[in-house]
């Protein structure tokens, strides 16, 4: 099951924890990929680690030129883009009262509208092909909100209304888009959490622990794979039972 | 009839698996090819592949029937 022998597969955000994993797990099933990041260096270590099968492609995902760039350097290197995965993300973080229009407008850029130029970029290719797989990375405060997070929150709450809309056009041509959210997994991102904000947090994961980022990826890798191709519109929620939606 | 005409007529019968005979010069491709939106822009990206050209959004959307699709072609290659 969950074989993708022959496809190949852009990964953003391949530099951090969730990405990476996410990169790893595709890579596993037989995929090419093409690991996308601002830092060629993680990026270049990845690539060492994964072996054959592997390109890397530095984008800035805060300027649209690198990012409509981004898909034709992918199908430079591999051929196609049968797997997208938007992963890339940013915090922001303030008091709503208090945040600025640069922390809100650079956090919807690079989360929500580099994800729309990045699906753009690779429909024609997929529709062509007869199939594709579009994953948007979410978050659980995307359905739930969370203070300080007004930006971050409404980016990838955006992410699932515009992945049900573009799997709503597609779904005849054979390509799904589907959102994961995950709750609090560890990463670079959570890792600023002090130790008092993660105990408050884990009080609400019935599952008691933080999770891993592998455990972001698996659910990725379902839903890459041709047996979710009847899954599409959805949004798999990957958060410890943290909110049952 | 033009060798344009066939190449653009020989994509529509594939695309949306019409009988030749009903590609006519005023059929519309979406009221009576029974194409739909997105079969629209599956078309005009065959065009576009079929003849080395671009077909920019705003001229997409004039090309609504057949007749349309070869006089636009027609001019552009």
């Amino acid at each position: 099951m969950f074989d993708l022998s022959g496809k190949n597969a852009l990964v953003t955000g391949a530099s951090g924890g969730i990405g990476g994993d996410i990169a790893r797990a595709l890579h596993k099933a037989g995929a090419t990929v093409t690991l996308s990041g601002t830092r060629l260096a993680p990026l270049e270590a990845l690539a060492a680690e994964l072996g054959d099968r592997v390109h890397v492609a530095t984008c800035d995902l805060s300027d649209a030129a690198s990012v409509e760039a981004l898909p034709k350097a992918a199908v430079a290197a591999m051929g196609s883009v049968d797997v997208l995965v938007n992963n890339a993300g940013i915090t922001r973080d303030n008091l709503f009262m208090r945040m600025s229009d640069d922390e809100w407008q650079s956090v919807i850029d690079v989360n929500l509208t580099s994800t729309f130029r990045l699906c753009r970029g690779v429909l024609r290719g997929m529709m062509k092909a007869r199939w594709g797989r579009i994953v948007n990375i979410s978050s659980v405060v995307g359905a739930t909100g969370n203070p300080g997070q007004g930006n971050y929150a409404a980016s990838k709450a955006g992410m699932v209304g515009m992945s049900k809309s573009l799997a709503a056009e597609v779904a005849s041509r054979g390509i799904t888009v589907n959102c994961v959210a995950p709750g609090f997994i560890t990463t670079a991102m959570t890792d600023k959490l002090n130790d008092e904000q993660k105990a408050r947090i884990l009080t609400q994961v019935p599952v008691g622990r933080m999770g891993d980022p592998g455990e972001i990826a698996a659910a990725v890798l379902y839903l890459a794979s041709p047996e979710a191709g009847y899954v599409t519109g959805t949004t798999l929620h990957v958060n410890g039972g943290m909110a049952m939606i | 009839m033009s060798d344009i005409a066939d190449r653009v007529k020989k994509i529509v019968v594939e695309h949306l698996g019409v009988e030749e005979d009903k590609v006519t010069e005023n059929a519309s491709f979406i009221d009576d090819l029974g194409a739909d939106s997105l079969d629209t822009v599956e078309l005009v990206m065959a065009f576009e592949e079929e003849f080395g050209i671009e077909i920019p959004d705003d001229a997409a959307e004039t090309i609504q029937t057949f007749g349309d699709a070869v006089k636009f072609i027609s001019g552009a290659v």
